[in-house]
């Protein structure tokens, strides 16, 4: 499968400052494709545009060359957010939380070190990169094809992030779904990605 | 001694209130046969052992009086508040869902009732509607609902732009999913919250609006008419035909309103740093 973005403009309303221009974009889903660019550029509204969040002023995000919203209701592309706390719901337990993913295997949950103990607590009783772990869980449902990873281990440890990234690098590469990672970190992308795409140069 | 911690004892003046509440309630409904019967032996008594409240001009029991008017207007507010609060439910979710065409327009009648004194629109319409139960209910209903209209609206946008709804739509889930996993868990803590704090003003409005002979009819013994009525006779010394039936309208206010602040503490604790 191949993951299109052809000739994206886009702002946030007409007020605003014009954030993405003509952008074009490719990668297949055999690739890992590492994504580095300055602050303010625009990566985070690039991701949501890409999953669908957002519908850009012009051009269009085409999958397999047809547009993601004639997948159905489920998004093929699923992003996982820089902040796993604005994408829980507090007032649900993480059991919830995980029911909403389609159909995620126990596997999953438990190579990415989720304790059973954890499915019985709110948002609010985990920390971040317990949180994120959920996250990441969520959006690895069976009809996931592409995964936007938007800056997710920047608040994590070094070990929690090493353990987050070698589980998605043989997730990813076992269900060959696309992996398009998001970061400031250089070392980190070209540790995980297949390919890195540098914005600021 | 201690008593438990802040929400037990939270836990416990909710439950005290609304047992009291209760308890008025009842006893208006079981007293309204006693609050009707005029004995010419017993006019004009002070307070004192056998009527506690004293007595009026006709032998009325004002005790047995005060607390059937209470309980009328207890009735009436519930009635009025439940209501108005489901006007509120409906158009503060159809404003923050309908599209901006109907938004704009439920803003705009929401500005317009509160922008009216809240008496003067209830009198016009309890006018109009007849006067009497109905005509009181239907005033107090359609008068109420904005301001909870409003904090349900504001709500339910604030709660749509949240990442977890905007997930959930990704991941597939259906609207009635998102409605009812998502919103409701938050709504309705506001909402019960809203609705208890209606109470109070539904029961002093309708006091109001009857003082000033414009809601319920002067045979039945509400709350209002037992004020009015009292007025005339303040200036003859009476004065516990207009004391103790005002205190009890004041204890019952403010029951309703320490239900509904020790509910909101309970289901939403961290408004308490508001």
């Amino acid at each position: 499968m191949v993951l299109e973005a052809k000739h994206i403009s886009f702002r946030y309303g007409k007020e605003s400052r014009q954030i993405l221009e003509d952008f074009s974009f490719r990668m297949t889903q055999e690739e890992r494709l590492g994504l580095i660019a300055p602050s303010g550029f625009g990566k985070t509204t690039f991701c949501k545009i890409l999953a669908g969040y957002e519908k850009p002023d012009a051009g269009e995000i085409l999958l397999e060359g047809r547009p993601l919203s004639s997948f159905g209701r489920y998004c093929p592309v699923q992003m996982i957010w820089q902040h796993p706390e604005q994408v829980v719901n507090p007032r649900l337990k993480m059991r919830k939380v995980l029911e909403e993913g389609d159909g995620v295997e126990p596997r999953i949950i438990e190579e990415l070190g989720i304790e059973p103990d954890w499915l019985n607590r709110y948002p609010g009783e985990l920390s971040g990169g317990e949180l994120q772990r959920f996250c990441i869980a969520r959006a690895l449902g069976e009809r996931t094809r592409f995964l936007l990873a938007d800056e997710i281990s920047t608040m994590l440890d070094l070990i929690t992030q090493s353990q987050i990234w070698s589980f998605l690098i043989q997730e990813v590469e076992r269900r060959g779904i696309g992996l398009l990672a998001v970061s400031h970190s250089r070392p980190l992308l070209e540790r995980v990605c297949t390919r890195v795409w540098d914005l600021e140069e | 001694m201690k008593m438990g911690n802040g929400r037990i004892r939270t836990a416990v003046f909710f439950g005290a209130a609304v047992l009291l509440l209760a308890g008025i309630t009842l006893a208006g409904f079981l007293l309204s046969r006693e609050a009707m019967v005029t004995d010419f032996s017993r006019k004009d008594l002070a307070p004192g052992l056998p009527y506690l409240f004293g007595t009026d001009w006709l032998g009325r029991d004002m005790l047995a009086r005060a607390l059937t008017g209470l309980s009328m207007s207890i009735r009436l507010g519930l009635l009025a508040a439940g209501i108005s609060s489901l006007i509120a439910l409906g158009l503060g979710i159809a404003s923050a869902t309908m599209g901006r065409a109907v938004d704009s327009v439920i803003t705009f009648i929401i500005d317009l009732v509160m922008g009216i004194p809240h008496i003067l629109l209830l009198i016009l319409i309890s006018y109009a509607c007849g006067k009497g139960f109905q005509g009181v209910v239907i005033g107090v209903s359609l008068t109420h609902w904005t301001s909870l209209a409003r904090l349900i609206r504001g709500e339910v946008l604030q709660l749509r732009e949240t990442g977890y709804v905007k997930m959930a739509e990704k991941l597939g889930m259906s609207r009635f999913h998102i409605a009812w996993k998502h919103m409701f868990p938050h709504l309705f803590p506001q909402f019960l919250v809203g609705l208890i704090l209606l109470f109070p003003h539904a029961i002093l409005h309708e006091a109001s609006i009857t003082f000033l002979g414009f809601g319920l009819s002067p045979e039945q013994p509400a709350i209002g008419i037992i004020l009015s009525e009292s007025m005339k006779y303040l200036a003859m010394g009476k004065w516990w035909l207009a004391v103790f039936p005002g205190l009890l309208l004041v204890l019952t206010v403010v029951l309703f309103d320490t239900a509904g602040e020790s509910l909101r503490k309970l289901l939403n604790p961290g408004s308490t740093h508001d």
